[in-house]
Protein backbone atom coordinates (compact mmCIF):
# COMPACT_ATOMS: atom_id res chain seq x y z
CA UNK A 1 0.00 0.00 0.00
CA UNK A 2 2.71 2.03 1.01
CA UNK A 3 4.70 2.13 -2.04
CA UNK A 4 1.44 1.81 -4.77
CA UNK A 5 0.65 5.00 -2.84
CA UNK A 6 4.49 6.49 -3.42
CA UNK A 7 3.79 5.46 -7.25
CA UNK A 8 0.60 6.94 -7.24
CA UNK A 9 1.63 10.39 -5.99
CA UNK A 10 4.81 10.27 -7.72
CA UNK A 11 2.84 10.50 -10.94
CA UNK A 12 0.07 11.81 -10.22
CA UNK A 13 -2.17 12.94 -13.22
CA UNK A 14 -0.96 9.54 -14.85
CA UNK A 15 -2.46 7.07 -12.69
CA UNK A 16 -6.45 6.49 -12.35
CA UNK A 17 -7.47 5.11 -8.96
CA UNK A 18 -8.45 2.28 -7.74
CA UNK A 19 -4.42 2.34 -7.40
CA UNK A 20 -2.32 -0.70 -8.62
CA UNK A 21 -1.94 -3.81 -6.25
CA UNK A 22 2.21 -3.66 -7.65
CA UNK A 23 4.42 -1.07 -6.99
CA UNK A 24 5.49 0.99 -9.68
CA UNK A 25 8.36 2.63 -10.81
CA UNK A 26 8.33 6.14 -11.69
CA UNK A 27 11.54 7.87 -13.17
CA UNK A 28 13.49 10.66 -15.81
CA UNK A 29 16.24 9.12 -17.40
CA UNK A 30 18.74 11.72 -19.60
CA UNK A 31 20.02 10.47 -22.14
CA UNK A 32 23.91 11.58 -21.15
CA UNK A 33 24.40 12.64 -16.84
CA UNK A 34 27.95 13.76 -17.62
CA UNK A 35 28.79 16.31 -20.41
CA UNK A 36 31.68 17.93 -21.67
CA UNK A 37 30.71 20.02 -24.40
CA UNK A 38 27.09 21.77 -24.80
CA UNK A 39 24.78 19.58 -26.11
CA UNK A 40 21.31 18.82 -25.83
CA UNK A 41 19.89 15.64 -24.16
CA UNK A 42 16.60 13.39 -24.57
CA UNK A 43 15.03 12.51 -21.63
CA UNK A 44 12.69 10.27 -20.86
CA UNK A 45 9.53 9.72 -18.36
CA UNK A 46 7.61 7.15 -17.24
CA UNK A 47 5.61 5.34 -14.72
CA UNK A 48 7.13 1.33 -15.13
CA UNK A 49 6.73 -1.85 -13.25
CA UNK A 50 10.63 -2.42 -15.03
CA UNK A 51 13.39 -0.29 -14.33
CA UNK A 52 13.98 1.16 -17.17
CA UNK A 53 11.52 -0.04 -19.52
CA UNK A 54 8.84 2.27 -20.39
CA UNK A 55 5.83 -0.58 -20.71
CA UNK A 56 3.08 0.72 -18.23
CA UNK A 57 2.24 4.80 -18.48
CA UNK A 58 3.78 7.95 -20.09
CA UNK A 59 4.79 10.18 -16.77
CA UNK A 60 2.96 13.66 -17.24
CA UNK A 61 5.01 16.63 -17.53
CA UNK A 62 2.60 19.41 -16.71
CA UNK A 63 4.85 19.53 -13.51
CA UNK A 64 8.59 19.26 -14.92
CA UNK A 65 10.86 21.80 -13.18
CA UNK A 66 14.11 22.37 -14.90
CA UNK A 67 16.38 24.13 -12.78
CA UNK A 68 19.84 25.30 -14.86
CA UNK A 69 23.67 26.03 -12.73
CA UNK A 70 22.49 29.83 -12.74
CA UNK A 71 18.92 28.50 -10.58
CA UNK A 72 16.52 29.78 -13.50
CA UNK A 73 14.20 27.46 -14.78
CA UNK A 74 14.09 26.46 -18.39
CA UNK A 75 11.84 25.16 -20.59
CA UNK A 76 11.53 21.47 -21.56
CA UNK A 77 12.52 21.33 -25.28
CA UNK A 78 10.07 19.25 -27.76
CA UNK A 79 8.18 17.59 -25.36
CA UNK A 80 6.00 14.38 -26.36
CA UNK A 81 3.45 12.67 -24.96
CA UNK A 82 2.81 9.04 -25.94
CA UNK A 83 1.37 5.37 -25.27
CA UNK A 84 4.05 4.65 -22.55
CA UNK A 85 6.23 7.15 -22.00
CA UNK A 86 6.66 10.89 -22.06
CA UNK A 87 9.72 12.45 -23.91
CA UNK A 88 11.50 16.04 -23.72
CA UNK A 89 14.68 17.92 -25.02
CA UNK A 90 16.98 19.82 -22.73
CA UNK A 91 19.80 22.46 -24.18
CA UNK A 92 22.29 21.86 -21.60
CA UNK A 93 24.61 24.71 -22.40
CA UNK A 94 25.96 26.20 -19.03
CA UNK A 95 28.48 25.05 -17.50
CA UNK A 96 27.44 23.43 -13.66
CA UNK A 97 24.63 20.89 -12.72
CA UNK A 98 21.24 21.04 -13.56
CA UNK A 99 18.28 19.34 -11.83
CA UNK A 100 15.41 18.07 -13.67
CA UNK A 101 12.47 17.39 -11.14
CA UNK A 102 8.54 16.77 -11.76
CA UNK A 103 6.85 17.82 -8.81
CA UNK A 104 3.47 16.76 -7.95
CA UNK A 105 1.34 17.76 -5.03
CA UNK A 106 -1.67 16.68 -4.64
CA UNK A 107 -4.63 15.56 -2.25
CA UNK A 108 -6.22 11.87 -1.85
CA UNK A 109 -9.11 11.51 0.05
CA UNK A 110 -11.36 8.56 1.29
CA UNK A 111 -14.75 8.47 2.17
CA UNK A 112 -18.13 6.77 2.58
CA UNK A 113 -21.18 7.39 0.87
CA UNK A 114 -24.72 6.14 1.05
CA UNK A 115 -22.55 2.58 2.65
CA UNK A 116 -19.88 2.98 -0.21
CA UNK A 117 -16.41 3.17 0.30
CA UNK A 118 -15.26 6.22 -2.36
CA UNK A 119 -11.53 7.20 -3.28
CA UNK A 120 -10.50 10.50 -4.39
CA UNK A 121 -7.56 12.25 -5.79
CA UNK A 122 -7.03 16.01 -7.04
CA UNK A 123 -5.96 19.33 -6.66
CA UNK A 124 -6.23 20.82 -3.24
CA UNK A 125 -8.28 23.61 -4.30
CA UNK A 126 -10.87 21.01 -5.62
CA UNK A 127 -11.38 18.89 -2.58
CA UNK A 128 -14.59 20.54 -1.55
CA UNK A 129 -16.01 20.88 -5.16
CA UNK A 130 -15.67 17.21 -6.07
CA UNK A 131 -16.63 15.20 -2.10
CA UNK A 132 -19.91 15.49 -1.88
CA UNK A 133 -21.38 16.95 1.73
CA UNK A 134 -23.10 13.93 2.82
CA UNK A 135 -19.79 12.25 2.74
CA UNK A 136 -19.09 10.37 5.87
CA UNK A 137 -15.77 9.34 7.28
CA UNK A 138 -13.86 11.42 5.31
CA UNK A 139 -10.06 10.79 5.56
CA UNK A 140 -8.02 13.47 3.72
CA UNK A 141 -4.09 13.22 2.76
CA UNK A 142 -1.56 15.56 1.13
CA UNK A 143 1.18 14.50 -1.10
CA UNK A 144 4.27 15.96 -2.37
CA UNK A 145 6.39 14.13 -4.34
CA UNK A 146 9.70 14.54 -6.34
CA UNK A 147 10.95 12.84 -9.73
CA UNK A 148 14.19 13.73 -10.62
CA UNK A 149 17.57 13.47 -11.99
CA UNK A 150 20.48 15.46 -12.05
CA UNK A 151 22.71 16.33 -15.32
CA UNK A 152 26.26 18.63 -15.52
CA UNK A 153 28.41 20.09 -18.26
CA UNK A 154 32.19 20.46 -16.97
CA UNK A 155 33.23 21.12 -13.44
CA UNK A 156 29.30 19.48 -11.50
CA UNK A 157 27.99 22.80 -8.97
CA UNK A 158 25.60 22.02 -6.02
CA UNK A 159 21.95 23.76 -6.52
CA UNK A 160 20.63 25.09 -3.55
CA UNK A 161 18.07 22.57 -1.86
CA UNK A 162 14.33 23.39 -2.88
CA UNK A 163 13.44 23.29 0.87
CA UNK A 164 9.97 21.39 0.03
CA UNK A 165 9.12 18.20 0.63
CA UNK A 166 11.69 14.99 0.68
CA UNK A 167 15.30 15.59 -1.36
CA UNK A 168 18.59 15.02 -2.23
CA UNK A 169 21.52 16.90 -1.19
CA UNK A 170 25.07 16.19 -2.59
CA UNK A 171 27.83 14.96 -0.04
CA UNK A 172 28.99 13.12 -3.17
CA UNK A 173 27.49 14.95 -6.28
CA UNK A 174 25.30 12.61 -8.25
CA UNK A 175 27.28 12.87 -11.51
CA UNK A 176 30.50 12.09 -9.54
CA UNK A 177 29.59 8.36 -8.93
CA UNK A 178 31.99 4.78 -9.50
CA UNK A 179 31.61 1.60 -9.51
CA UNK A 180 33.03 0.16 -6.36
CA UNK A 181 33.39 3.38 -4.63
CA UNK A 182 31.17 4.38 -1.55
CA UNK A 183 28.98 7.73 -2.15
CA UNK A 184 27.09 9.89 0.87
CA UNK A 185 24.27 11.77 0.34
CA UNK A 186 21.87 13.90 2.39
CA UNK A 187 18.04 13.44 2.48
CA UNK A 188 16.67 16.90 3.23
CA UNK A 189 12.41 17.18 4.37
CA UNK A 190 11.82 20.81 3.79
CA UNK A 191 15.67 21.61 3.53
CA UNK A 192 16.32 20.41 7.02
CA UNK A 193 18.02 17.00 7.78
CA UNK A 194 15.79 13.99 7.53
CA UNK A 195 16.78 11.15 9.93
CA UNK A 196 15.44 7.66 10.32
CA UNK A 197 14.03 7.11 6.48
CA UNK A 198 15.15 4.33 4.60
CA UNK A 199 16.34 4.84 1.15
CA UNK A 200 16.34 2.00 -1.20
CA UNK A 201 18.55 1.81 -4.61
CA UNK A 202 17.90 -0.49 -7.52
CA UNK A 203 19.65 -1.07 -10.50
CA UNK A 204 17.96 -0.66 -14.20
CA UNK A 205 17.95 -3.63 -15.87
CA UNK A 206 15.82 -5.43 -13.85
CA UNK A 207 13.73 -7.00 -16.20
CA UNK A 208 17.02 -9.24 -17.16
CA UNK A 209 17.26 -10.44 -13.93
CA UNK A 210 15.10 -12.82 -11.13
CA UNK A 211 15.82 -10.18 -8.35
CA UNK A 212 15.80 -6.62 -8.02
CA UNK A 213 18.76 -6.60 -6.41
CA UNK A 214 17.61 -3.70 -4.15
CA UNK A 215 20.18 -1.92 -1.89
CA UNK A 216 18.55 -0.22 1.18
CA UNK A 217 20.23 2.12 3.64
CA UNK A 218 18.62 4.54 6.63
CA UNK A 219 19.39 7.93 7.02
CA UNK A 220 21.72 8.95 10.36
CA UNK A 221 21.02 11.67 12.75
CA UNK A 222 22.93 14.07 10.17
CA UNK A 223 20.57 12.77 7.65
CA UNK A 224 22.76 11.01 5.35
CA UNK A 225 22.97 7.77 4.17
CA UNK A 226 25.96 6.08 1.85
CA UNK A 227 25.47 3.53 -0.91
CA UNK A 228 28.67 1.55 -2.41
CA UNK A 229 27.75 0.83 -5.92
CA UNK A 230 27.98 -3.00 -7.08
CA UNK A 231 28.72 -1.81 -10.80
CA UNK A 232 27.83 0.45 -13.18
CA UNK A 233 24.82 1.26 -14.63
CA UNK A 234 21.46 3.50 -14.40
CA UNK A 235 20.46 3.55 -10.51
CA UNK A 236 17.40 4.51 -8.92
CA UNK A 237 17.09 5.76 -5.41
CA UNK A 238 13.65 6.08 -3.51
CA UNK A 239 12.41 6.80 0.24
CA UNK A 240 8.60 8.29 1.54
CA UNK A 241 8.41 9.65 4.60
CA UNK A 242 5.39 11.06 6.35
CA UNK A 243 4.30 13.97 9.03
CA UNK A 244 1.52 16.51 9.98
CA UNK A 245 2.57 19.60 8.02
CA UNK A 246 -0.28 20.06 6.04
CA UNK A 247 -0.50 22.99 4.38
CA UNK A 248 -4.60 21.51 3.34
CA UNK A 249 -6.58 22.27 6.52
CA UNK A 250 -8.38 19.57 5.62
CA UNK A 251 -5.38 16.91 5.60
CA UNK A 252 -4.19 15.53 8.65
CA UNK A 253 -1.67 13.56 7.33
CA UNK A 254 1.20 14.57 4.38
CA UNK A 255 3.00 11.94 2.41
CA UNK A 256 6.12 12.80 0.73
CA UNK A 257 7.61 10.65 -1.80
CA UNK A 258 11.40 11.05 -3.76
CA UNK A 259 13.14 9.64 -6.34
CA UNK A 260 16.45 10.32 -8.30
CA UNK A 261 17.85 8.62 -11.36
CA UNK A 262 21.57 8.22 -10.93
CA UNK A 263 23.86 7.02 -13.18
CA UNK A 264 27.22 5.20 -11.90
CA UNK A 265 30.27 5.08 -14.24
CA UNK A 266 32.52 2.32 -14.28
CA UNK A 267 35.86 2.44 -12.80
CA UNK B 1 79.43 34.65 9.55
CA UNK B 2 77.00 33.13 11.93
CA UNK B 3 75.78 29.34 11.89
CA UNK B 4 72.31 30.28 11.06
CA UNK B 5 72.85 32.27 8.61
CA UNK B 6 75.12 29.63 6.91
CA UNK B 7 72.54 27.14 7.14
CA UNK B 8 70.40 29.37 5.45
CA UNK B 9 72.80 29.92 2.56
CA UNK B 10 73.01 26.21 2.44
CA UNK B 11 69.61 25.37 1.96
CA UNK B 12 69.34 27.49 -0.45
CA UNK B 13 71.80 25.84 -2.21
CA UNK B 14 70.75 22.78 -1.80
CA UNK B 15 67.26 23.85 -3.10
CA UNK B 16 68.81 25.87 -6.08
CA UNK B 17 70.50 22.14 -6.84
CA UNK B 18 67.25 20.33 -6.45
CA UNK B 19 65.53 22.71 -8.82
CA UNK B 20 68.35 22.23 -11.23
CA UNK B 21 68.39 18.90 -10.71
CA UNK B 22 64.47 18.85 -11.96
CA UNK B 23 64.98 21.04 -14.72
CA UNK B 24 67.35 18.57 -16.38
CA UNK B 25 65.19 15.69 -15.55
CA UNK B 26 63.38 13.74 -18.46
CA UNK B 27 60.32 11.78 -18.47
CA UNK B 28 59.66 10.16 -21.92
CA UNK B 29 56.42 8.06 -22.92
CA UNK B 30 56.76 6.15 -26.14
CA UNK B 31 53.33 4.62 -26.75
CA UNK B 32 51.74 2.04 -29.36
CA UNK B 33 48.43 2.61 -30.62
CA UNK B 34 47.52 -0.62 -32.43
CA UNK B 35 46.54 -0.99 -35.93
CA UNK B 36 42.87 -2.45 -35.39
CA UNK B 37 41.27 -4.34 -38.11
CA UNK B 38 37.47 -3.02 -36.85
CA UNK B 39 34.84 -1.88 -39.53
CA UNK B 40 34.48 1.30 -37.79
CA UNK B 41 38.00 3.15 -37.26
CA UNK B 42 38.23 6.29 -35.08
CA UNK B 43 41.51 7.61 -33.87
CA UNK B 44 41.38 7.28 -29.63
CA UNK B 45 41.55 10.15 -27.59
CA UNK B 46 44.13 9.88 -25.24
CA UNK B 47 45.37 11.46 -21.73
CA UNK B 48 48.26 11.08 -19.61
CA UNK B 49 49.13 12.04 -16.26
CA UNK B 50 51.10 12.14 -13.65
CA UNK B 51 48.37 11.57 -10.59
CA UNK B 52 49.79 12.08 -6.91
CA UNK B 53 49.02 10.32 -3.60
CA UNK B 54 45.91 12.82 -2.94
CA UNK B 55 44.72 11.84 -6.51
CA UNK B 56 45.97 15.40 -7.13
CA UNK B 57 46.56 15.54 -11.48
CA UNK B 58 49.39 16.84 -13.74
CA UNK B 59 48.18 16.90 -16.91
CA UNK B 60 50.81 16.24 -19.59
CA UNK B 61 49.17 15.52 -22.72
CA UNK B 62 45.55 15.38 -23.92
CA UNK B 63 44.68 14.10 -27.57
CA UNK B 64 41.70 14.51 -28.89
CA UNK B 65 39.71 15.32 -32.34
CA UNK B 66 40.69 19.05 -32.92
CA UNK B 67 39.52 19.24 -36.08
CA UNK B 68 35.71 19.12 -36.01
CA UNK B 69 33.79 22.13 -36.60
CA UNK B 70 32.84 24.89 -33.16
CA UNK B 71 35.23 22.14 -30.92
CA UNK B 72 32.78 19.68 -31.33
CA UNK B 73 35.39 17.01 -30.87
CA UNK B 74 35.65 18.21 -27.34
CA UNK B 75 32.14 15.98 -26.81
CA UNK B 76 33.62 12.80 -25.91
CA UNK B 77 36.21 14.29 -23.64
CA UNK B 78 34.05 12.71 -20.82
CA UNK B 79 34.95 9.49 -22.33
CA UNK B 80 37.97 9.59 -20.95
CA UNK B 81 36.44 9.13 -17.83
CA UNK B 82 39.00 8.65 -15.27
CA UNK B 83 40.95 11.63 -16.27
CA UNK B 84 37.41 13.70 -16.67
CA UNK B 85 37.03 13.34 -13.10
CA UNK B 86 40.51 14.02 -11.79
CA UNK B 87 40.98 16.83 -13.90
CA UNK B 88 39.49 17.56 -17.36
CA UNK B 89 36.24 18.88 -16.04
CA UNK B 90 37.47 21.58 -14.06
CA UNK B 91 39.32 22.99 -17.73
CA UNK B 92 38.35 24.57 -21.09
CA UNK B 93 39.56 23.47 -24.51
CA UNK B 94 41.93 23.60 -26.10
CA UNK B 95 44.42 24.01 -23.63
CA UNK B 96 47.38 25.47 -25.22
CA UNK B 97 51.06 23.27 -25.20
CA UNK B 98 48.36 20.09 -23.29
CA UNK B 99 46.24 19.34 -25.97
CA UNK B 100 46.63 18.63 -29.23
CA UNK B 101 45.22 16.18 -32.47
CA UNK B 102 44.45 12.48 -32.20
CA UNK B 103 47.58 10.19 -33.59
CA UNK B 104 47.32 7.29 -36.24
CA UNK B 105 47.98 3.73 -35.29
CA UNK B 106 51.60 3.75 -34.99
CA UNK B 107 54.19 4.38 -32.67
CA UNK B 108 54.10 7.87 -30.63
CA UNK B 109 57.23 9.05 -28.53
CA UNK B 110 56.30 12.24 -25.58
CA UNK B 111 59.23 13.52 -24.23
CA UNK B 112 58.71 15.81 -21.11
CA UNK B 113 61.79 18.07 -19.85
CA UNK B 114 61.56 18.79 -16.19
CA UNK B 115 61.76 22.56 -17.36
CA UNK B 116 58.48 22.59 -19.04
CA UNK B 117 55.34 23.96 -17.49
CA UNK B 118 53.63 20.58 -16.39
CA UNK B 119 56.80 19.18 -14.47
CA UNK B 120 58.40 22.35 -13.38
CA UNK B 121 55.91 23.08 -10.63
CA UNK B 122 55.29 19.45 -9.64
CA UNK B 123 56.52 18.60 -5.76
CA UNK B 124 59.00 16.47 -5.27
CA UNK B 125 57.66 12.86 -4.71
CA UNK B 126 55.61 9.84 -5.61
CA UNK B 127 53.30 9.50 -8.55
CA UNK B 128 51.22 7.40 -10.90
CA UNK B 129 51.46 7.61 -14.74
CA UNK B 130 48.54 7.11 -16.07
CA UNK B 131 47.89 6.70 -19.29
CA UNK B 132 44.23 6.39 -20.76
CA UNK B 133 42.97 5.84 -24.20
CA UNK B 134 39.54 5.28 -25.39
CA UNK B 135 38.11 5.20 -28.58
CA UNK B 136 34.59 6.00 -29.85
CA UNK B 137 32.66 2.74 -31.22
CA UNK B 138 35.87 1.18 -29.31
CA UNK B 139 36.87 -0.12 -25.56
CA UNK B 140 38.76 2.13 -23.38
CA UNK B 141 41.61 0.92 -21.19
CA UNK B 142 43.82 2.81 -18.45
CA UNK B 143 47.43 2.05 -17.69
CA UNK B 144 49.57 3.06 -14.95
CA UNK B 145 53.15 2.72 -13.86
CA UNK B 146 54.34 4.22 -9.77
CA UNK B 147 57.60 6.55 -10.35
CA UNK B 148 59.07 8.87 -8.40
CA UNK B 149 59.84 12.29 -9.63
CA UNK B 150 62.13 13.95 -9.94
CA UNK B 151 63.99 10.45 -10.31
CA UNK B 152 67.02 9.59 -8.93
CA UNK B 153 68.56 7.59 -11.14
CA UNK B 154 67.63 6.83 -14.79
CA UNK B 155 65.06 3.69 -15.16
CA UNK B 156 62.83 2.13 -17.83
CA UNK B 157 59.57 0.49 -17.47
CA UNK B 158 57.75 -1.42 -20.00
CA UNK B 159 53.92 -1.69 -19.58
CA UNK B 160 51.46 -3.84 -22.00
CA UNK B 161 48.27 -2.97 -22.83
CA UNK B 162 45.42 -5.33 -24.21
CA UNK B 163 43.04 -4.05 -26.86
CA UNK B 164 43.14 -0.51 -27.63
CA UNK B 165 46.97 0.25 -26.31
CA UNK B 166 49.92 -1.83 -27.48
CA UNK B 167 53.17 -1.84 -26.00
CA UNK B 168 54.31 0.98 -23.57
CA UNK B 169 57.43 2.27 -22.44
CA UNK B 170 58.22 4.83 -20.06
CA UNK B 171 61.75 6.12 -19.37
CA UNK B 172 63.02 8.48 -16.64
CA UNK B 173 66.74 10.22 -16.21
CA UNK B 174 67.61 12.46 -13.65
Amino acid sequence: MQHSLAAAVLAAGVLILPMPAKAHNVWLLPSSTVLAKAETITVDAAVSNDLFFFNHVPLALDNLHILGPDGQRLPAERPHRGKLRSVFDLSVAQPGTYRLAVINRGVFASYKLKGENKRWRGAPEALAREIPAEATELLVTESLGRVETWVTLGKPSVPPPAAQGLELRPVTHPNDLVSGESARFALLLDGQPASGVEVSAIRGGTRYRDRPEEMTATTDARGEFAFTWPQPGMYWLEASAKDGKVSVPAAKERRLMYTVTLEVMPQ
Amino acid sequence: MSISSSKKILGAVLVATLAQQAAAAELAVQLEIPRLNVAEYHRPYVAVWLEGERKDAHNLAVWYDLKMKDGEGSKWLKDLRQWWRRSGRDLSFPVDGMTSATRAPGRHRLVFSGADAALSRLPAGNYQLVIEIVREVGGREVLTQPLAWPPKEAARFQLQGREELGAVVVDVKP
